[in-house]
């Protein structure tokens, strides 16, 4: 029962022109058509990572990281490890932008350096880590049954290995060098990655959309790029983009307890470690460097890979 | 008949970052005592916003109720505090949720969460409480109910977990028993057994229903009356029979039209299109676009409700002299 | 529940038994074997080796031997310093690291989920951003720069707290907040992620349909499910915990068993070395196995398996 007060709110139809009611023209394709603008997956997710300014920042300072990881030895005057004993604990200066060590050594040109081996670790270790993922969690998810059974309980065992103490093991009787460390580094640590593709693999294969796919003959590349890709491919980006920093992590560890990469090799953890000591005399530089870098590589790429999860999540999508 | 609840120009809004979602614009419904009113309509037309409504159970932010009253049995829930709405939830309004497997708590037993809610808001002893729940728990059919309290969900198919969530709901004996989409989730066979069930129920308690739901199916089993929503505002409102058989709204008859049936033979004939961005409204009638009979002045003006008979209003240019001018001169043409 | 448990104690009987047969290995591979006299630096120590390691018999029955040496807890002698084994060190050694980890253990778990809550509740309110910003931070500073940070500022700049060592509770701050901020970050987090995902299911606007304060929707409904995935990465963070111990019991001066274990690889101590790795191989594998238990004993849905539940 509508009261009367309520019916006030609307027009009385008297006031309404005549020539309004006829019939309007039907425009059926503009029914049919869907408000929102089709977007491909890829640039739907760019379009949400760009808007996280948390994530854009880790972007931007990996990508300066990676240009001055590059060129940020070259341009520099010093070589990295001329010493020079006289010139040690120099400041902040025009002619050392980050000041000397305690060999006298431009803190500057080792930061960049030491950056291309935390990157390089990293990234290296990120990418078998990756491939040995996929292969192993590709076919223990698609084939299923036994296969499946065997390879997940070795998964189950590997998982168990306490990892920094395998690669501690390993360095102690291989010796610390970069190959030996980027292999130590994998030798258990693909098991997260294997476990993720798994996963994903055994979730989409019986997805009803790719069934469907495959019911109307539509290609397999074409179902593996428009429809498994984009379902696999967030999860591993956004795991890769978390084994890198562990990876850069685990190197500085390692330079910690002794194991780190040798001389002629400048890594961060390496100069961090050097230097703690001279913190203490009040040459914070040697220390603030290496240190800010390896923080805020790590926060760069925990703030890229949340902002990744988040894009790439299709159930996200608005 | 006593009036139970009365729901006047209720507004809801949701603001989301990709601007302000207008959810409900101007709701008004009523029910009376022992009455089952079911809401249909499409997903996302605003008939789950406003059983939430009712229930204060919207998250605000970003959900708001921006105008409107909500009168449940003579107070303005509208305007209740959180704590005031607190002792109204579960006693005198209680709310079963669409999928009885995720509406029960995983890791609680289902006896703790029967009694729970009895436990909040009656002062009764642990084993008058026990005695509540096997005496509920037979009500909805569930055989060795001393046993069976013992238990957790996922020892239930999901039929008895819908039961379970019924006697939760019913616990406390409710005035108002509000059911959004309660057999959606379930097998057909299961969906008549819930049916009945709720049928029993009213009889025996009196309870009022309000019924949220997208099935015709259903509502012709159980409601009295109905209303239909898109787009945020009700359309079409009426008994049962009205609904079913004078619809006067060109969308109810196009939901009505989608609907397999066994008495007749032809196609099916699903509405084409989309219903409208609810961020941006149109100020006509919502479903000019996609209407077979659309007019001019469909898309300029939004049309006042007209009355057809004491319970049957509809909101629709076409029930205007001209309009219906104008719908016998395509019919002499064809 | 049974099924479920020797099913988990397989398992790890399994992995023990991979990383005792990879020390094994990798120890008789070792070049220049760390037996040989000129790495030993008596004869003493010579000796204590052969007894221990039976170097005079072929591998097979070495690696038995070695077998049933660690499983009756004797983790072999140090080269390095006569008269010293494995067990000395570990029985000086281990309470303090133990004590450390267990402190930073409480710490790291209690805050970390009282913040996850708290930022969940306050979802994309201030104290949301302002907690999870700190647990960026907190995830992505490493524990041995925090440290010396801590010392520089709050032990040498400001003398609150001493440098170092491990004597009174006022010595145990530092360390343990260093250790503790990473994991702290890390609960915090994964609660808050869990929390708002299980904040959003029926049963929780069940519960708060049925007019529960908001007190027992989140404590009594949202928080055991929310949980579940924290107890998960508990293994993981024990061995996360077990290892920072090596650097900070290092930075700190404190005279644990992650300090012996630095100076055994800086020395190329190979018996403890190897001894220790075991010991604490052991001591994290039991841990994610009683982890494991401990989730069984919290979803139901594997508790009451075994009673053939419906």
């Amino acid at each position: 029962m509508k009261s009367e007060k309520e019916l006030k709110n609307f027009k009385t139809p008297s006031t309404i022109p005549d020539e309004w009611f006829s019939w309007k023209e039907r425009d059926t394709e503009k029914m049919e058509e869907v408000s929102r603008p089709s977007l491909s997956y890829w640039q739907d997710a760019w379009r949400r990572l760009v808007k996280n300014k948390m994530a854009m920042l880790g972007l931007i300072f990996l990508v300066l990281l990676t240009i001055m990881a590059i060129i940020g030895p070259m341009i520099s005057p010093y070589e990295v490890n001329r010493q020079n004993l006289p010139n040690q604990y120099q400041p902040p200066s025009m002619a050392h932008w980050f000041g000397t060590d305690s060999a006298g050594r431009d803190v500057f040109t080792r930061t960049w350096y030491g950056a291309r081996i935390s990157l390089f670790v990293g990234l290296v270790a990120a990418l078998i880590d990756v491939t040995i993922g996929i292969i192993w969690g590709g076919i223990s998810g698609y084939k299923g049954g036994r296969t499946d059974n065997v390879m997940m309980r070795i998964i189950e065992v590997l998982y168990g290995l306490p990892y920094l103490l395998v690669v501690i093991l390993l360095l102690v009787v291989l010796g610390p060098s970069l190959g030996t460390i980027i292999l130590a580094l994998t030798i258990t640590g693909w098991v997260g990655m294997a476990r993720i593709v798994r996963g994903q693999v055994l979730q989409i294969k019986n997805y009803e959309f790719v069934l469907a796919s495959k019911s109307f003959g539509t290609k397999t590349s074409r179902i593996i790029r428009k429809n498994l890709l984009p379902n696999t491919m967030g999860p591993i980006i956004v795991q890769m983009t978390l084994t890198i920093p562990s990876a850069i992590f685990a190197e500085a560890f390692l330079s910690f307890i002794g194991l780190g990469i040798q001389a002629p090799f400048a890594s961060w953890g390496v100069m961090a470690n050097d230097s703690l000591g001279a913190i203490l005399s009040g040459n914070w530089w040697t220390l603030f460097f290496p240190a800010f870098f390896i923080s805020f590589t790590m926060f760069a790429f925990n703030v890229l890979g949340d902002g990744l999860q988040d894009a790439l999540d299709p159930k996200l999508r608005k | 008949m006593e009036r139970i609840l009365e729901v006047n120009d209720l507004h809801v809004t949701f603001t989301t970052y990709g601007g302000t979602v207008q959810a409900v614009r101007g709701v008004n419904f009523h029910l009376d005592k022992g009455e089952t009113l079911a809401i249909v309509g499409e997903s996302g037309c605003g008939k789950s916003v406003t059983s939430n409504a009712i229930m204060r159970l919207i998250p605000s932010p970003p959900g708001k109720i921006t105008q409107g009253s909500i009168i449940f049995k003579g107070q303005n829930l509208a305007a209740y505090s959180e704590k005031k709405m607190r002792s109204i939830r579960g006693v005198d309004i209680s709310m079963i949720f669409q999928d009885p497997m995720t509406a029960l708590n995983p890791t609680l037993t289902i006896g703790t969460q029967l009694v729970e809610g009895l436990k909040e808001h009656r002062k009764i002893t642990a084993a008058q409480a026990k005695e509540k729940a096997i005496e509920m728990m037979e009500l909805v059919g569930i055989p060795n109910p001393e046993e069976r309290l013992k238990q957790y969900p996922h020892q239930f198919s999901g039929g008895m977990r819908q039961r379970i969530v019924i006697a939760i709901a019913l616990i406390c004996d409710p005035d108002l028993l509000i059911a959004d989409e309660p057999t959606t989730a379930l097998d057909v066979t299961i969906q008549a057994q819930i049916l009945e069930l709720f049928a029993t129920i009213q009889k025996r308690t009196g309870v009022s229903i309000i019924l949220i739901t997208h099935d015709l199916g259903v509502v012709a089993k159980i409601a009295d009356r109905i209303v239909v929503m898109y787009a945020g505002k009700i359309i079409e409102s009426g008994s049962k029979r009205e609904i079913f058989y004078e619809s006067k709204h060109p969308y109810t008859q196009g939901l009505l039209d989608s609907v397999p049936r066994l008495d007749e033979k032809g196609e099916l004939k699903p509405i084409v299109g989309t219903p409208p961005d609810l961020f941006s409204p149109p100020k006509g009638c919502p479903f000019t676009a996609r209407c077979p009979f659309a007019m001019e002045v469909c898309d300029k003006v939004y049309p006042a409700p007209e009355k057809i008979s004491d319970t049957h209003y509809v909101d629709c240019w076409l029930q205007d002299e001209r309009a219906k001018r104008l719908l016998a001169a395509k019919t002499l043409q064809t | 529940m049974l099924k479920y448990i020797l099913k988990r104690l397989l398992i790890m009987i399994i992995t023990l038994w991979v990383i005792i047969t990879l020390t094994f290995v990798l120890m008789v591979n070792i070049p220049g074997s760390p037996f040989n006299t000129d790495q030993a630096s008596n004869e003493t120590v010579q000796a204590n080796l052969e007894a221990h390691y039976n170097l005079d018999q072929p591998y097979y029955i070495q690696y038995l031997l070695y077998i049933k040496s660690i499983a009756t807890f004797e983790f072999g002698p140090s080269i390095k310093q006569p008269n010293q084994t494995v067990n000395d060190l570990l029985s000086r050694g281990f309470p303090i690291s133990f004590e450390l980890g267990i402190i930073t253990i409480a710490l790291a778990v209690v805050s970390g989920v009282l913040v996850g809550i708290i930022a969940a509740l306050r979802h994309n309110g201030f104290l949301d951003y302002l907690t999870m910003g700190i647990a960026v931070l907190g995830i992505s500073i490493p524990n041995f720069i925090l440290a010396t940070i801590l010392i520089q500022q709050l032990a040498v700049n400001l003398e609150i707290f001493p440098t170092a060592t491990w004597r009174s509770p006022a010595h145990m701050v530092l360390p343990v907040l260093a250790l503790a901020t990473g994991p702290m970050a890390i609960i915090a987090r994964l609660t808050r992620s869990t929390m708002l995902e299980v904040l959003t299911q029926d049963y929780i606007k069940m519960a708060k349909a049925k007019g529960l304060s908001p007190w027992k929707v989140v404590f009594k409904h949202a928080l055991r499910n929310a949980l579940m995935p924290v107890v998960t990465i508990m293994g993981t963070l024990f061995a996360g915990i077990l290892t920072g111990t090596f650097v900070i019991e290092q930075i700190f001066a404190i005279p644990g068993m992650g300090r012996y274990f630095v100076e055994s690889i800086n020395q190329r101590d190979y018996p403890v070395i190897m001894g220790t790795t075991v010991f604490y191989s052991a001591f994290l594998i039991i841990m994610l196995f009683i982890v494991d238990i401990v989730y069984g004993i919290l979803d139901p849905r594997i508790k009451v398996h075994q009673k053939g539940g419906k």
